[in-house]
This record gives structure tokens, sequence and C-alpha cells, in this order.
């Protein structure tokens, strides 16, 4: 009996799959060009919409039968507007900072013409003796894409090129396996949650499936709310398929019959996605009634979230798609075993699901071959901040954080020096030069003071004073803890008014005992884990950078120039040119004015410190500097 | 019923099996400093996080409200990393509370005041900022008084209206140092459905609800 299922699943998946890859093969090797440009939101920020109207237009004008295609996030963020031409005869080539000019341009020379175009080209897809590729960046030796497999090359809204491209493969192999098989397979990968506390997904999976009550449920975690992480929703914008195969293969392997992808109502071009993504899978018969014609039954609904950070929480999620408020509760029970409705549900983050086709393609084993020793596959970073290259990241596990930062993001942009990575967003820390070489795992992150986190990692430089990147996360806890228990609410509170006088420098010498005390005490004594961690940032720059609180509370000086009432604006007179004149009228305030000796000068008690003068110091100048404490600045021409 | 035995500072009791050990030890004469816990809550608020006790076994102190009692369980009330953090928890709330005792109709009974002799501290905090919010006293009702600024938000208030009257007058509104009980859309307690039980009067641990007759001049 079973066999004549497995036959039928195999021969209904293969009659899809089959259509699937031949209207791929018509796409790319017919002798028509392709051309697909990057449009997820970072891309349409940057405007990507406008260049697909460009090449549209354009290649009207030119009589030329060319589709192009909007796809989703190729990683090389910093280079937005991307377009990657396929002209047959030629390597895919991919063009950065595409404005319309040059989209025109790629039209007229390089599609009608044979010029491509060398100066706007990013590199090549494949390796070729013409341009160079990416596989000649250093940052491909150490990129490895398992999550982000598909992201960038493929239509995000057309079901066909997820299927051409091996998805859903998975989910037809999984149909065919029992439950208990997949649980075992997932066990044996190590794989771990990526939505940040690395819980074994397995493990997990199992719990659920062993918990009494029905029905069971999964949900899959979208809400990623940190402020500088967008690699869920580069997902769900660039592949939503990859999220709904992982969910239906865990749907089947716990044994549920409804999810829910619940997705921050503030990410509406993923939202739409997902629905144009979910509409194709259930008509494929991928979900939804007898998925593949087996007897098992699935299907999402979407569900989008109100985007308060704590949501991301799971029993504040949970709560939340009860349509109740969205604040955490007590913990056990876990939601594996009494979660939406009270029912056994399982809830992981959008790139643990995403990892789970392909272990099931590949096999345990492969998986379990990435990583090290007990954080296996791959790390997917935002990577922001001072670094040449940002964008989206994916590694294995156990690459070192200077390998990420200078190998794959090109280090430090301006010549300036290194100072300290902060990863892990609001509940994750600053980690300093030292600790560059440190691998990228679950525990050694953890052990540093940082934590994996949701995966944004912020690359600082010296111009960044470490107290007030550790201010700037605290306020954006404090102000999205839910209020419900003490330590949180009032804790970080409490922690942020401290560091508020700190940077004023109003700060003192108790201050940093105080901060201690409080930040052991709202990580041993709050409820969730958004106060557990909430502390990390404040707890990291006091282990790494205690000389900077320092400097700030005995000297009032901000070794970084950053913090403003630390600082004051100063001419130094013999570099300005007397000739010059390029800051007098960039003032708004009128601070600065020229001297008898037609030297300009800052009236300190005019400058609002805006720095607009400075920039405007022509650099064979440079006259205008920063100096902490302002009383640094000479007393004659105060 | 089961019953199962455990020991609490070095004296042994026996209890039924599956209750909460907040309640076991208060009922044995053990005090653990407590605000948020109520007795028919299945599910704890936990929200407090003041009646924190060391139970042998466990790497770091617990809550008493969520842990359901378990034979040989052996419990210390009296731990000193327990005890730290209960403080410095009262210390943060005492640190956002608008202290007056004098004045408060709620001097000698409130619960507060009683935590603050268990735990030997004062009620004023040393180390803290005062940071208040300085909220707006509703005297509108013409049952009570309310007094935000002394809220601690247990939520005894809000469960036990939501019990009585179904609706519910009271509710949470705000979300972090923002947070705090109040009614619909902030409207003036007596426009609200109250049915007058006054059962949030008794509930209340501190000055924050308190009887009108008993409203100082
Ligand atoms: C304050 C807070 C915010 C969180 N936000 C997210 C989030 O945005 N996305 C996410 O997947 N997990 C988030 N989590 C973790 C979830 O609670 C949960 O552990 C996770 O979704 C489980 O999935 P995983 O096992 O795949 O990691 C958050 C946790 C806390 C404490
Ligand atoms: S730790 Fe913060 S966010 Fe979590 S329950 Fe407590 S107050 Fe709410
Ligand atoms: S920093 Fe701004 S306000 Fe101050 S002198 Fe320069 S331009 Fe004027
Ligand atoms: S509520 Fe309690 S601690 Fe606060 S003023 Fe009244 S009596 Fe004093
Ligand atoms: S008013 Fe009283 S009972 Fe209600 S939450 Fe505040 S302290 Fe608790
Ligand atoms: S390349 Fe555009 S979202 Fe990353
Ligand atoms: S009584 Fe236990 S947390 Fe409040």
């Amino acid at each position: 009996m079973k066999e004549i299922i497995s036959s039928d699943i195999a021969s209904s998946f293969r009659e899809i799959k089959a259509r699937a890859e031949s209207r791929w093969r018509e796409l790319f090797n017919s002798d028509k060009p392709v051309i697909l440009v990057g449009t997820a939101t970072c891309g349409r920020a940057a405007g990507a919409l406008e260049i697909v109207h460009t090449l549209r237009a354009e290649l009207k004008r030119q009589g030329l039968d060319c589709p192009v295609i909007e796809v989703g996030c190729m990683g090389h963020c910093y280079a937005e507007p991307l377009v990657v031409i396929h002209k047959p005869g030629y390597p895919a080539i991919c063009y950065g900072y595409v404005n319309p000019v040059i989209a025109e341009r790629l039209v007229k020379e390089f599609l009608t013409g044979d010029n491509v175009c060398l100066e706007f080209v990013l590199g090549a897809m494949e390796e070729n003796d013409l341009i160079p590729s990416f596989a000649d960046f250093p940052r491909a030796s150490y990129e490895k894409k398992v999550v982000l497999r598909n992201c960038g090359h493929i239509d995000p809204t057309d079901i066909d090129h997820y299927l051409a491209n091996g998805g859903y493969s998975a989910l037809g192999k999984a149909l065919r396996m029992s439950p208990e098989d997949i649980i075992d397979e997932v066990k044996l990968s190590g794989l771990r949650g990526r939505g940040g506390a690395g819980f074994a997904t397995g493990m997990k999976w199992e719990i659920c499936r062993q918990a009494p009550g029905k029905p069971r449920y999964v949900v899959c975690n979208a809400d990623e709310g940190d402020p500088g992480a967008f690699m869920d929703r580069s997902i769900l914008e660039s592949d939503p398929h990859s999220v709904i195969e992982g969910m239906v293969i865990a749907a089947y392997a716990i044994g549920a019959r409804h999810g829910y992808i619940y997705v921050r109502a503030e990410y509406p071009l993923a939202v739409e996605r997902v629905r144009i993504a979910l509409r194709q899978a259930r008509k494929a018969g991928l979900l939804g009634r007898h998925i593949l014609g087996s007897d098992f039954s699935f299907d999402i609904r979407l569900f989008q979230g109100s985007g308060a950070f704590v949501c991301g929480e799971e029993t504040a999620l949970i709560a939340s798609l009860e349509g109740k408020a969205g604040i955490p509760r007590y913990r056990p029970p876990y939601p594996a075993t009494s979660g939406l409705n009270g029912k056994p549900t399982v809830i992981n983050n959008v790139k643990t699901l995403v990892a789970v086709p392909s272990i099931i393609e590949n096999g345990a084993l492969w998986f379990n071959g990435i990583g090290t020793e007990k954080s296996k596959g791959t790390a997917v970073f935002a990577l922001a901040g001072k670094v040449v290259n940002t964008g989206l990241v994916e590694v294995p596990m156990g690459t070192t954080l200077r390998q990420v930062i200078f190998d794959v993001g090109s280090g430090i942009p301006g010549g300036k020096q290194f100072k300290a990575v902060q990863i892990g967003g609001p509940s994750g820390g600053c980690l300093p030069e030292s600790a560059l070489d440190l691998p990228i795992d679950f525990d050694s992150l953890t052990e540093a003071g940082a934590m994996m986190g949701s995966g944004g990692m912020v690359v600082l430089d010296e111009d960044d004073c470490m107290v007030e990147i550790a201010r700037y996360f605290l306020e954006f806890t404090q102000r999205e803890s839910c209020g419900k228990c003490t330590f949180c609410r009032l804790g970080t509170r409490q922690m942020l008014a401290i560091l508020d006088d700190i940077t004023r420098g109003q700060g003192k010498e108790e201050d940093i005992d105080t901060l201690m005390m409080l930040a052991e005490a709202i990580r041993a004594g709050s409820l969730c884990g958004l106060g557990k961690t909430a502390p990390n940032p404040v707890l990291t720059t006091l282990r790494y950078f205690e000389d900077e609180y320092r400097a700030h509370i005995r000297e009032g000086r901000c070794p970084a120039l950053m913090c403003r009432d630390l600082i004051a604006y100063y001419i130094l007179p013999d570099k300005c040119e007397r000739s010059c004149d390029a800051c007098v009228g960039t003032c708004t305030v009128e601070a600065i004015f020229p001297n008898p000796k037609r030297i300009k000068v800052i009236d300190q008690d005019k400058c609002v410190k805006c720095d607009t003068c400075r920039v405007a110091c022509p650099p064979q100048y440079n006259a205008i500097v920063k100096l902490s404490p302002p009383s640094e600045v000479p007393a004659a021409v105060k | 019923m089961k019953t199962v035995s455990l020991i609490i500072d070095g004296r042994k009791i026996t209890a039924n099996e599956g209750e909460i050990l907040l309640w076991v030890a208060l009922d044995n004469g053990f005090y653990i400093p407590n605000l948020c816990a109520m007795r028919d809550n299945h599910e704890p608020m936990a929200a407090c996080r003041l009646c924190f006790v060391e139970v042998a076994g466990r790497d770091r102190p617990v809550t008493a409200c969520t842990e359901t009692i378990t034979e040989g369980m052996t419990v210390n009330t009296r731990g000193e990393s327990a005890l730290s953090l209960a403080r410095q928890g009262f210390e943060l709330l005492m640190a956002s509370h608008a202290l007056d005792c004098a004045h408060c109709p709620r001097n000698g009974s409130c619960e507060l005041q009683k935590i603050a002799r268990h735990l030997h501290v004062k009620l004023k905090s040393k180390h803290l900022r005062k940071l208040e919010r300085d909220l707006p006293i509703d005297t509108s009702h013409p049952l009570f008084v309310y007094d935000a600024n002394k809220c601690v938000l247990c939520g005894r208030c809000v469960r036990v209206c939501r019990e009585h009257s179904g609706t519910g007058v009271f509710g949470f509104a705000h979300r972090g140092f923002e947070r705090r009980v109040t009614t619909f859309a902030d409207e003036p307690m007596d426009t609200s459905d109250c049915d007058h039980c006054a059962e949030c009067i008794t509930v209340c641990p501190t000055g924050a609800l308190v009887p009108k007759e008993e409203q100082s001049p």
C-alpha cells in the first residue's frame, strides 16, 4: 500500500517538475538574452524599479525581445541597483551601481552591440576568460550559500523557477520517509535554531511530535525586529517557496495540519511575495489537501504582526497570533508542548526552516560536515556599518570574524581603524579587535559576551563611541520592553539614565559599579529573553572598553569625538587659509568669523556642533577639528 | 489526593501534589516576598520578580510562584543570591514609586513595607536614580482613588476585575517604562462600567487603589 502512494507522489511531482524545468531551459538556453534585476526592498530603495522600467523602454526602442526578470537579493547590497545580463555567447555578467543612463547604455552597447561595458561590471557570475568573476574575489572562498541558495537567481513570484532549481524535491523525498525518520535526519544534521537561542531543531520537533494534544501547529517566526537586520525579509522576498517547503516538511514531521507565517506588517513586499507563493504552491498541489496526492494535508496562513520587537519572542508571538496583546509569558510550558491555543507548536525562525529542505535533499551528513563541532551549517549575516561591502553574507560556521569583515566585507572604508563589531543586535554585544580571530559559532560568541542573535553584524570604527553605541541599543530595548516584569521595565530604564548622564559628561565614578550591578540583576531576574539579554551591549562594552567609560566620567572626554556634549569644534589657526572662507557661509548659526589676521574662528557660545563646517573645509586645508573635552580649545580664541 | 514532602528552610513539609511552592511556603509560615501571584491563577504572571528562592540542584534562584513542588525538593527562602535578587528588584520598584507613607492610606498594611522589613532594606533606594512618572491621580470614582504613581503593575486588580465583571474596567496600556494600569482609552474611572464590587481595592497590595473614606485629607 505504502509503495503505491510513494510512486504516486513521485509521478505527480515529476510532472510539475518537468514542466518547470522545460520553462527554465527555454528561458536561459534560447538565443535570446535575459536580464535579471534585484528588486528586493533594498534594491527598490536604490531605484531598482526605475531601472526595470528604463531597461524595458530601451529594449522596446531597440526592438529587442529580451525578458527583464525581477529577482531578489543578490547579497551585494552595497552596489545596488544590481543587474545581471545573460547574453548568449557571454558569461552571465553582474553590473553594480546601475543608474538609468547606465541601463540604457547596457542595452545599446552590450545587447545590441558587443561592448560588455567593463567599467560598470561588478563581476561575472561564472568563471571565464573575458572578465573577472565573483569566484576570483576573496569573498568567494569564504562564502557558502545554503540558506541563500536561490536568492537573487530566481524570480520569487514564479514557482517554476524554484522547482527548476531543485525546489520541492526535498518535500517529495520527505513524503516518502516516515515522520520519525525525518526527525532523526534533522537531529543527525545538528541543525540549531537560527532565531537566536540556537536550540536543537530536531529535538524541538521530537518533543512536539510526542506531546499530547491535537491539533499541532507549525509557526514560522519572521518578526525580525532587530534594528539593522534584514536577512529574513530578504529571504521571504527572494525565495519564499523555500520557507514554505521547510514548513511543509516540518508539519509532516510533527503531524501538523495548520501553519502560520508571522511576518511584520512593515514588510509589505515580503507579505506580497509570500502570498503569491502560497497561492502557487496550493495550485501545484504542494500545499493544502492531499499534498502531492498523499494522505497528508497541511495549509499555511499569513499573519501580519504589529511589529513590536518583543513579539518575536515565541510566547509573545503566540499570544499575538491568538489575538491577545503580544506579551511574553512564563515558560515552561514551552510552545513545543503548549503553544498556540495551548496545543503543541513548533516555532522556528525563517532561516532554520529554509535549511531543512537542503538537509533532506543532501542528507544530514552533508550538513553536519559544514561548520564547527557544536554549530553545524552556515551563518547568515546582514553586514552593515563601517565596512566596504555591506550586504547579506552567508559563511560556514567557524569562519572567523576577521574573515567576514576583512575578506568578505573588504574591511573598513576610508582608511579608518577598526574598533569593534556589534553582533546579534540589541541582545548581542560589541567585540574588540582581540576577538577578531574568534570562529563564529553559537557558543564562542556567547562566551565572548555577544550572541549569534538574529544575525545583525555592525562594524564600528575609530569614530564610534562605545558608550554611545551601548546607549543606543539600550534605548532600543528599554523602549521595546513590554513592561511586564520589574527588572526589564525599570532596570533598563535606570541603566539608560546612567548612560545618558555619562555621554553628557555628567557621569559619576560609582556609575560603573551601578551599571554592572543592574546588568547582572536584569540578566538574572528578567522574565523573558528580551530582558535577560538587554544588558549585553553594556556588559561587553564595559568589559572591552572600560577606559572609554572612564574617560567620559573622569575627564569629560569622548575618545571617539562622538558625544556632542563632550566635544568642541576648533579651527586650527596654522592650517586655516586666509583667502578661504568655505566654512563661514555654511554655518547656519553664523558662529564663524574671521579674526583680524583673516584666520577663521568659531564662537563657541554660538556653535551648535552640527559638523557642517568641518565637512565644508577643503581637504587641502583640513583645518577644522573636533576637540574633547571642550576645554581643549585654546583660551585665547574662546 | 497524593501528597509530597519537601524541605523548606530545613523543615520538613507535606503538601498536596501539584501545588505551587509559593503558597505551600506561605501556608506553612515561611514568608516569601510576592506581589503579582494570586491563588487561583493557573498561569502565573511571574511579573514582579520578587519571590526568588533557592532550590537545591538549580544553578540560579527560581521564582516560587512558578514552581510546582516535587517530592524531596529542598528549598532555601533565605539564600543570599535569592534575597539579593529580590532586593534589587524591590529597589527598582521603589526607585519609581511615589513614596509618601506618612500620607498614604495604606501605611501600616502595605505589602511594600512588609517586603522592605523582610529584606532588611529601606523603602527609599540608595543606589538608584529616582525615576518617577508624575501621572495624574484619578479621584473620579465614588468608591476609590487610583494613584498610578504608587502602582507596581502587579496586575491583581486587572485580574479580579475581569473575573468579576467579565469585561474588565482595568487593563494594561503602553509598554516599557510607560506601562500602566488604566481604563479603556484612559477614561476617568467612574465613567467606565464598574459595578462597585470593590474587589480591586481589596487585592491591591499598595496604596495605588484605596477606598475613598480612607483617603487622608
Ligand atoms: C525579544 C526577543 C525577540 C525575538 N525575536 C525573534 C525574531 O524576530 N525572529 C526569530 O526567529 N526569533 C526571535 N526570537 C527567538 C524566539 O523566541 C524563538 O526562540 C525562535 O523563534 C525559535 O526558532 P528557532 O529554534 O528556529 O531559533 C526572539 C526572542 C526574544 C527574547
Ligand atoms: S523581560 Fe522585558 S520584555 Fe520580557 S516579559 Fe519582562 S518586561 Fe516584558
Ligand atoms: S559645527 Fe556647525 S554650528 Fe559649529 S561652527 Fe561649524 S557649522 Fe557652525
Ligand atoms: S504604597 Fe506603601 S510604600 Fe508606598 S507610600 Fe503607600 S504605604 Fe508607603
Ligand atoms: S493598582 Fe494595585 S493591584 Fe492594580 S496593578 Fe497596581 S499595584 Fe497592582
Ligand atoms: S542585494 Fe538587494 S537586498 Fe541585498
Ligand atoms: S510573585 Fe512570583 S514573580 Fe511576582
